[in-house]
């Protein structure tokens, strides 16, 4: 591929989540020159996974649609997937910045038709649907993607498979040759939206995330209710494929916790008060969801929300930070251990299914001390990005601090004119 | 009631999460307890004390003197670290437990009779004697804290273990006589005399 043209009057935006979308498109409709690089092989992020959105229940294919079609229509913005940033040079007004963009494997020419997805055996782990699934070696990342483009998985490259998948397409879109790329790009200003991965359920010990096949994680039971997931929006559980009624939720998995994530995440409130609504869906009044909490935190304007699922008879919620998780070997429910805070009574009650509310960690976690990340970014003790010392880069959405998709998209819009004024104030110093 | 404990009750009144912050090891981490309930859910001896710590923790908040210092909750506390290892606000739970039946002690409102606390006395007692612990006289008062017939049952039950140390060198029966001991006796003394003061003075216990 042909590297984009970039110049110090140009926005580097780093992630294609709904954080970075939005910083692109509110940065191009200004008429600013934007290039916004994906690490994954489409746009989207976490927002995509998602089944629904708090408060108003709707789906995300609707916000993020929208935002897709500004995308295509507009000129000023270049898109680049499966790239990534790996080094950041020069200050403010003046940066060089190299990228690494991996192969697809299949060009500019595919229609999404599938017939290389027809022609392949091979799987791979479903990415999107986090695990939970597979997918044929030649996948369209999800229903949604953009750009609407296969992926050829490198593992069938070189392979009978490859030629197959290559064999099959019609339009001459599979390219098995493509290599790995270094692109150097000049830009003015660069937005971090590098967004949020879960926190990593399989620390939090005593829980027995990975032990026990009945307790999963918040960002997986997205997938279970979704009809497009792996379970096409039946509540199954992992273990026997039973229909799950009697679900636990257990807040602050990682949160709140000095071992673990010293922040309070703020969202897994809101999410799990939704997901209660989830089993409601999925089983009427038949359905059980138990809430086991610190603090609920309806973040904002949505205590109402919370007192509409205080009214719901199949909710019920129960004052304490979750002990331990133990497994009845005889059914595989798992049996949540405590004492409860209101009364301090001890329980040991057995549940279908197990719900982690895990924590929002930033994706840039770790990524400093692998010289992923440029030494003049500025992180909190949690490692959100505030800011650059040189006053050129800018953390945006839950890359800056967690939040919500709707707050998320409200910090992007201010990280996207922080970005304009540097490119202003570049313009204005080299006229002078 | 002990002078000490007088003193206490004039100079805080009614605010005894001060008097634990004051007086207590680590006590100033006791406000920092967000009442999560994982070191009560997690402590392997929970179901058999009244008192979880994060109950503890909520009456001294709550004031309750005598329940907190009467009880025998943190007597019970065998030091497996589960509550400060999950404890997510990192309080050193533990320690608190301990300092907690310490001021107790100190003030003698702990429960009369606790095992635990006269095993911790027979202890000290036998330790700062000769600065060295006198296991066989350690034993033996153990088996006779409760009077001289449950002391020759005690001993009777434990017949074979005894002789079973004795054969392996494990226990020395000459320890009977004096036993072994530091070289500078009475500088341990003057030592142990020494901190008891300025605890003492620190903690307003003097």
């Amino acid at each position: 591929m042909t590297a984009p043209i970039a110049t110090n009057q140009t926005i580097l935006v780093v992630g294609g989540g709904i954080s970075g979308l939005t910083a692109a498109l509110e940065a191009a409709e200004c008429g600013k020159q934007v290039i916004l690089v994906e690490k994954t092989p489409a746009l989207g992020g976490r927002t995509a996974q998602l089944y629904r959105y708090f408060p108003k229940m709707c789906h995300p294919t609707c916000g993020l649609e929208i935002n897709l079609k500004r995308i295509k229509g507009n000129p000023n913005v270049k898109v680049m997937t499966m790239t990534e940033v790996t080094a950041v040079a020069g200050s403010r007004g003046d940066y060089a910045v190299t990228l690494k963009v991996s192969p697809r494997f299949v060009n500019e020419s595919c229609t999404a038709c599938g017939e290389c997805a027809k022609a392949v055996q091979s799987e791979v782990a479903d990415a999107f649907n986090y695990g939970l699934a597979k997918v044929k070696a030649a996948y369209l990342p999800h229903a949604m993607a953009y750009p609407q483009r296969y992926v050829i998985d490198p593992s069938i490259v070189g392979t009978a498979e490859g030629e197959a998948a290559k064999a099959a397409c019609k339009y001459g879109a599979v390219d098995l040759g493509m290599k790995e790329e270094t692109v150097q790009l000049n830009v003015g200003a660069v937005i971090w939206a590098t967004g949020w991965r879960p926190f990593d359920a399989n620390r939090i010990q005593p829980y027995g995330y990975d032990r026990y096949a009945n307790v999963i994680t918040s960002v997986e039971f997205e997938r279970l209710a979704d009809p497009h997931g792996p379970t096409g929006g039946k509540l199954l559980r992992p273990s026997d494929g039973k229909e799950a009624k009697n679900i636990a939720f257990i807040q602050c998995a990682g949160s709140r916790d000095e071992n673990y994530l010293r922040h309070c995440s703020r969202i897994c409130c809101m999410a799990t008060l939704k997901q209660t609504q989830y089993v409601r869906e999925a089983c009427g009044d038949g359905g059980k969801s138990t809430v086991y909490y610190i603090d609920i935190r309806a973040i904002d304007r949505f205590e109402d929300f919370y007192q509409n699922v205080q009214k719901d008879a199949t909710v019920s919620f129960v004052k304490s930070k979750v002990a331990r998780i133990a497994e009845n070997k005889d059914n595989g429910n798992p049996v949540l251990h405590g004492v409860d805070t209101e009364g301090y009574h001890r329980y040991a009650v057995e549940h279908d299914l197990v719900v982690l509310a895990v924590g929002m960690e930033p994706e840039v976690t770790g990524l400093r001390e692998q010289g992923g990340l440029p030494a003049d970014i500025i992180q909190d003790s949690s490692n959100f990005i505030e800011g650059s010392k040189d006053g050129g880069m800018f953390g945006a959405g839950a890359a800056s601090s967690p939040l919500d998709v709707n707050r998320a998209v409200q910090s992007a819009t201010a990280a996207s004119l922080k970005a304009i004024q540097v490119i202003h104030k570049t313009a204005s110093t080299e006229a002078a | 009631m002990t002078t000490a404990n007088q003193n206490a009750l004039a100079k805080y009144k009614n605010n005894f999460l001060k008097e634990v912050e004051a007086n207590v090891e680590d006590g100033h981490w006791v406000k920092m307890c967000m009442q999560c309930g994982v070191c009560a859910g997690s402590c392997p001896l929970g179901p058999h004390w009244e008192h979880s710590p994060q109950k503890l923790f909520m009456m001294i908040r709550a004031g309750k003197r005598e329940e907190v210092l009467g009880s025998d909750s943190m007597w019970m506390c065998t030091s497996c670290y589960n509550c400060i290892v999950r404890c997510p606000r990192k309080l050193p739970i533990t320690h608190i437990m301990h300092g907690l039946a310490n001021y107790a002690h100190r003030l003698d409102l702990a429960p009369k009779g606790q095992p635990t606390r006269d095993i911790a006395k027979l202890f000290w007692d036998n330790l700062a004697k000769t600065g060295r612990v006198n296991e066989l006289k350690f034993s033996l008062a153990m088996y006779f804290k409760d009077g001289f017939g449950q002391g020759v049952k005690n001993a009777m039950a434990m017949q074979a273990t005894g002789l079973g140390l004795l054969k392996a060198k494990r226990l020395n029966p000459m320890e009977i006589i004096g036993g072994h001991k530091c070289k500078d006796i009475s500088g341990i003394k003057k030592m142990i005399a020494k901190a008891r003061e300025i605890e003492d003075r620190r903690r307003g216990l003097a």
